[in-house]
Parts: structure tokens; C-alpha cells; sequence
């Protein structure tokens, strides 16, 4: 059964100036941990925002737990749990106080759904009477997943929450994630960190309001079929400029210490490439195959899509 | 309900924790209190005077004698001809000058009349009218004296009453201006800015995704501002009967209840505004030029609206300070009770339904611009 249903949406800004989603479908089981991953201004927010009936869909229906975003909105708001990109708890009350007023917001109280989010609340517990202004961006994250959930929400839809959080943070964030999937809450992650996409059960990879692909990690990453290459060398701003001079370069790209290399003619003439660097008086150069990782897909995803439009 | 009381602690919370809106909210009313009382009178009183006596005899000493001693006036200098009179003014040094021609006792008792002269400085004309207006009616005293016993062919006696205010006490003007000012600011700016910092900060996309109903929100964000702007009237009230000595002439429960109704009216205001703009500096911009200015100039508190031209005097009636001004100095000034208040009190009522209206129905429950 889907959790969320999104079907054809739609969504411009400035009166139809700006495409923020581009005829967008994508389902999302129940209990699933989903992961929406693509770069700044991909429409990603937008998306996130149309799911929590913030913002309404030029075209194109959907539905959370079964309910429209437009016509059972009220229905909805009670259901769903929402943190957005930016923190947006009161930073002039405490941890305890935000928590006590989150939960009365949605009828409930701390105690009758502590156990949702024990675990989390009990790493913020020791600084519970100090502001949130004044928590440091982990703690911030942790404070925000626990107001949100203190409803008991039937869908969770976390907007970036792991952008600007040291990256023991991020682990942990990711493990509390793990554990919430045992209680059958559907959860709805973002980010623009495609290492963390393996954390989710499936993920859908968006760019520029278009959905590239919608599969679980290993499908996408096993759909690559490139030919890929590592070429290291101690020039690395020059040798990439160089390699994509080559007139059997088909893409390159960096990455931190190598560049990822497609030839046109696959990996059969590897010598000729290593020749030619050799004449530009490259030292130190190492070519060896690898195997795509998601950023390769998703870049390779991406330049696919742009070719046709 | 329990949503509700949530609320309004977490709004009290938020102006504990603010220093700065702490200050505006118990500072400002004491500020102006103290100002409009102590140090920004337009009362006239102690206006130096310049003498030019030719005549130097008993009637003339008797005279600047009374000008002296009277609350209004003291006597700065005294010149020795018309020429010195120019520079006395130009340094400052006297508002008025009075002129006794040569012989003033003698022309007075044998020819029974003589003449003096007052100029007066007016590059501020109310100061100058209202020392005139000062030294004539000591003089007019000293000349009833001298005619006391003596039966004159046709006299007037003028007898005058100053009603509901017979010291002529300034803060009778400016205390109902005060509170009306100061709901106008806290009311009506304080609401505004704090929901639009909740627009800000980014926490109303959170509550919106919550089942709290739009007009909740509102009204939640109202009620403790509405307790802070009626402990500010209390405030001003207890400042103006203990420290200004201004009795408060009709019922007390009346004028606290209007101030109630205006105090909802200034929020709904504030509501208003706070729908239609998206940051804090806008919302405070139009609180302070579009509501305040109106405000200040077409209560009646600093300029007679009966002074206004006819399109600003219709303009006038659309303020709501303008009513409520009214309203408080029928009550505490002149002691009427509600039925002679009723109008203003129904066209304050009506403005603040209609300004509810408005504020709830454009209050957008998501963020779709």
C-alpha cells in the first residue's frame, strides 16, 4: 500500500516564470524510508511542501495516508510530522518548553508518546532548560525529529535534516531513523548528500524538478553500465582540463583526489590516454577501472536528462 | 482550550525573554507619562517679560509688581528705551514687552484713562496669544479694582468658568492622548511584529502543519498582548490620578471597558497588518508611519480636528484613535456616562469587526504567496 501517492505534480513560482517540479510521480510504500536526493534548488522543498499542504500544485493530485493534500488538508496536518530545512523551533524557549508546546499543539502530551522518542530525547535530556537558540546543530536536529514526532505521526517528512550537522551527528541521525522504520512510520528524508542515500530503502534521485530515477541504491548504481576510470596525477586542476581536451573523453569529472573518466571507446585503449598524458608532461599518473558510485550515476542521470530536453 | 493556554504562555514566554519588547511595554507608558507631565507642558507659565516703564510712578510699580508675582510671568528686564526692545527678542530674553507711556498715573487719575502697550514675541503665535491674553487679564483685574465703589455708565461683568477643568491642568489634554497614543504603538505594532516573527523565524510553517485553526492562532498571539496593553492602561491610570493628580471624573468600570474594546481594536489592527507583510522591519514601518502618524494628528490630542480643512476633518473620522480620544475625555474629564459615549463606542466596535474580518480572512493557511 502507498504512503504517499504523488501523481503528475506540477508546480511553477512567479506566475509560471519559474519550474520549481517538472510533471513529477513517485509512490512511496508504507513504512518506508525514502529518500529524496538531489542538489540545492533541485524542488525538493517544494515537493516536501505540496506533501504537507503548505503549498498547493499548479497540476497533478496527491495523497498522504490515503488523504488529498488539497481537499483533506485539515485531516492531514493531524497525521503528518514535518521539519523543515531551516530550524524552526522557538529559539527563546528551552528544550523541555518546546517539546510541552509542540505536543499540546497537536492534542497530546510528552508523556503519553514518550516512548516514540525516548531514545533520541534522552541524548537532549541532560540540557533540557537550555533555549534551543543557544544548542548547538546536532542537539538542534534531535530537538526538531523529537517535536516532530511527539504526535505520533503516521508520515514523517524531514526536509535536510542532516545539512549542517557534523558527520558523527549525521550517523546518529541516520540509526535513530533506522529504529523510528520499526514503529510503521513512513519517513520522507531529503538531503543533498548522496553518501547518505544508502541509509535509505529506496530513493528517488531529482534535479532541476525532474525525477531521474526512482529505485532502491544497488538497482540505480547496478543500471550504470559506464565504463569507468580513475586517472590520478599530481597536476589535478591541469590534468582534468587535459583529459577533457581528449578527443576520446566523454565525460570527466572530479573527484577529491581522482578524476572519473568515460572514454568513447570504453576501456579498451586505456594506453592511448595514458600516452597522451605522458606527452602533456603529466607526472605521477595512475589510471585505474572502478566501478560507478551514486554520484557517478547521478551525474551521468543528469546529463542524460539534459540531453533530452 | 488547553491548546489555547499553551499559547498564551509561550507568547508570555517570548516577552519575558525579549528585554527590548519588556522595556517598550512597561517603559514607554512610564516615559511618556513623565514627559507629557513634567517636561513637555503647553502650559505657559514663567514666560519671561521685558518692562519699558517712562513713567516709573506708583501705578506702574504696582503693576509689574502683580506680573511678577503671578504664576505666569517674571520679570527679566528692564529696558531703557524702544530700541533695546529688538534685541531682547532676538536674544531670547523676554516673550513679551510691556510699554508704560510717560505720565501713566497722571493721565489715569486725572483724565481717567491712558494707554499701555504689549508687544509680543510671535514666532510662536499660541505662546504669544496666550501671554497676551495673561498680562491683559491682570491689567483688566488692577483697572476693576480701581473701580470698585465707582458706579460706571454701562459695565459687563464678565464672569468665567473654566469647566471640567478649572486649573487649565494639561495633563487633562494629554493623558487621554497618552493612552491613546500608547495603544495605538504596543497594541497595534507589538501584535504585528510578533507574528510576523513567527513568518520569519520560520515556525509558522510548523504550526501551519499542525491542527491549530487559523483564527486560533490569531486570537492566541492577541490575548497576551491584549493583558500586557490593559496593564499599561492601569499603569498610565495610576500614574495620571497619583503623581499628575488628575481624578478620574466618571466610572472607572466605563472607562476601563472602553479601553478594552480600543485595545481590540488596535490588535485587530495589528493583526491586519501582520498578515500582509512578511518581516519584522515592514510590519514595524507601517505601525509606526501609516498607523501613528494618522494617529497623532487626527486625534485631537495635538490639533483641533474643528481646525481641519473639510477633507481632512471626513479623514479624521476614519481613525480610530480619533474615537476613543473622545471617549476618554468625555469619561475621565467631563465624568459622561455611557450614553453619551454610545456612538463613539459603536464605531469603534464596528471598526474592529470590520478589521477582524479582514485579518481573518486574509490570514493565508499555507504559504502560497
Amino acid at each position: 500500500m502507498s504512503s504517499i501517492s504523488i501523481k503528475n505534480i506540477t508546480k511553477t513560482y512567479e506566475k509560471g516564470k519559474v519550474l520549481a517540479l517538472d510533471n513529477i510521480s513517485l509512490e512511496v510504500k508504507s513504512g518506508e524510508l525514502f529518500g529524496l536526493i538531489g542538489p540545492d534548488g533541485a524542488g525538493k522543498t517544494t515537493l516536501f511542501r505540496i506533501l504537507t499542504t503548505l503549498l498547493v500544485a499548479d497540476q497533478g493530485q496527491a495523497t498522504v495516508a490515503g488523504l488529498d493534500v488539497v481537499k483533506n488538508l485539515w485531516d492531514i496536518r493531524k497525521i503528518v510530522g514535518y521539519m523543515p530545512g531551516k530550524f524552526s523551533l522557538y529559539q527563546d524557549l528551552s528544550i523541555e518548553e518546546n517539546l510541552n508546546f509542540f505536543a499540546t499543539v497537536f492534542n497530546t502530551s510528552v508523556e503519553e508518546n514518550f516512548h516514540l522518542i525516548e531514545d533520541i530525547y534522552v541524548q537532549i535530556e541532560p540540557f533540557k532548560k537550555r533555549l534551543a537558540g543557544k544548542l548547538s546543530g546536532g542537539m538542534k536536529q534531535k530537538l526538531a525529529l523529537c517535536c516532530a514526532l511527539i504526535h505520533q505521526p503516521k508520515v514523517l517528512f524531514l526536509d535536510e535534516p542532516t545539512t549542517g550537522v557534523d558527520p558523527v551527528s549525521r550517523k546518529e541521525f541516520w540509526d535513530m531513523l533506522d529504529r523510528l522504520k520499526t514503529r510503521a512510520i513512513t519517513i520522507l528524508v531529503s538531503t543533498p548528500y548522496m553518501d547518505q542515500a544508502s541509509r535509505c530503502d529506496r530513493i528517488a534521485l531529482i534535479q532541476k524538478g525532474k525525477i531521474l530515477d526512482i529505485d532502491t541504491l544497488q538497482n540505480i548504481i547496478s543500471k550504470n553500465t559506464q565504463l569507468l576510470l580513475a586517472v590520478k596525477g599530481e597536476q589535478r586542476f591541469r590534468l582534468l582540463n587535459d583529459i577533457r581536451a581528449y578527443e576520446d573523453t566523454l565525460t570527466c569529472f572530479a573527484f577529491g583526489e581522482e578524476n572519473h573518466v568515460v572514454l568513447k571507446s570504453g576501456r579498451e585503449k586505456v594506453d592511448f590516454l595514458s600516452k597522451y598524458l605522458a606527452e602533456k608532461k603529466h607526472k605521477g599518473v595512475e589510471i585505474k577501472p572502478i566501478e560507478p558510485n551514486i554520484e557517478d550515476t547521478f551525474i551521468k542521470l543528469m546529463l542524460e536528462s539534459e540531453n533530452t530536453q | 482550550m488547553k491548546v489555547f493556554f499553551a499559547f498564551v504562555k509561550k507568547e508570555f514566554w517570548h516577552v519575558i525573554r525579549d528585554k527590548r519588547s519588556l522595556i517598550i511595554l512597561i517603559g514607554l507608558p512610564i516615559v511618556m507619562m513623565l514627559l507629557f507631565g513634567f517636561a513637555l507642558t503647553s502650559e505657559v507659565k514663567n514666560s519671561n517679560i521685558a518692562i519699558l516703564d517712562f513713567s516709573k510712578d506708583q501705578a506702574t510699580k504696582t503693576l509689574v509688581e502683580r506680573i511678577d508675582q503671578s504664576q505666569y510671568f517674571t520679570v527679566n528686564k528692564y529696558l531703557d528705551s524702544e530700541n533695546e526692545m529688538e534685541g531682547v527678542f532676538r536674544k531670547g530674553q523676554a516673550r513679551l514687552v510691556l510699554i508704560f507711556p510717560q505720565n501713566f498715573e497722571n493721565d489715569l487719575s486725572k483724565d481717567k484713562k491712558t494707554q499701555l502697550r504689549l508687544v509680543a514675541d510671535a514666532s510662536d503665535p499660541n505662546t504669544a496669544n496666550i501671554t497676551i491674553n495673561y498680562a491683559s487679564a491682570i491689567i483688566r483685574d488692577y483697572q476693576n479694582e480701581l473701580n470698585e465703589n465707582k458706579k460706571l455708565p454701562y459695565t459687563i461683568e464678565m464672569e468665567t468658568r473654566m469647566l471640567y477643568n478649572p486649573q487649565l491642568k494639561s495633563s487633562y489634554n494629554f493623558v487621554p492622548g497618552v493612552m491613546t497614543l500608547i495603544m495605538m504603538l504596543l497594541g497595534a505594532m507589538m501584535t504585528s511584529v510578533s507574528i510576523v516573527k513567527e513568518k520569519e523565524m520560520g515556525t509558522m510553517e510548523i504550526l501551519l502543519v499542525s491542527p491549530m485553526k487559523p483564527i486560533m492562532v490569531l486570537v492566541s498571539k492577541a490575548v497576551p498582548y491584549m493583558v500586557l496593553c490593559f496593564l499599561d492602561i492601569i499603569l498610565i491610570l495610576l500614574m495620571a490620578v497619583y503623581i499628575l493628580e488628575m481624578p478620574i471624573q466618571g466610572s472607572l468600570v466605563l472607562l476601563l471597558a472602553e479601553s478594552l474594546l480600543f485595545i481590540i481594536t488596535t490588535l485587530s489592527l495589528g493583526l491586519l497588518i501582520s498578515v500582509n507583510v512578511n518581516s519584522q522591519q515592514v510590519a514595524m514601518f507601517i505601525s509606526l508611519v501609516a498607523l501613528l502618524m494618522p494617529s497623532l494628528i487626527f486625534s485631537g490630542f495635538m490639533f483641533p480636528i474643528e481646525n481641519m480643512p473639510l477633507p481632512l476633518q471626513v479623514m479624521s473620522n476614519l481613525i480610530p484613535t480619533k474615537w476613543y480620544y473622545s471617549i476618554v475625555k468625555a469619561i475621565m474629564v467631563k465624568g459622561l456616562s455611557f450614553e453619551f459615549v454610545l456612538k463613539q463606542t459603536l464605531i469603534l466596535a464596528g471598526m474592529t469587526v470590520f478589521f477582524l474580518t479582514i485579518a481573518i480572512k486574509k490570514f493565508k493557511i499555507n504559504l502560497e504567496a
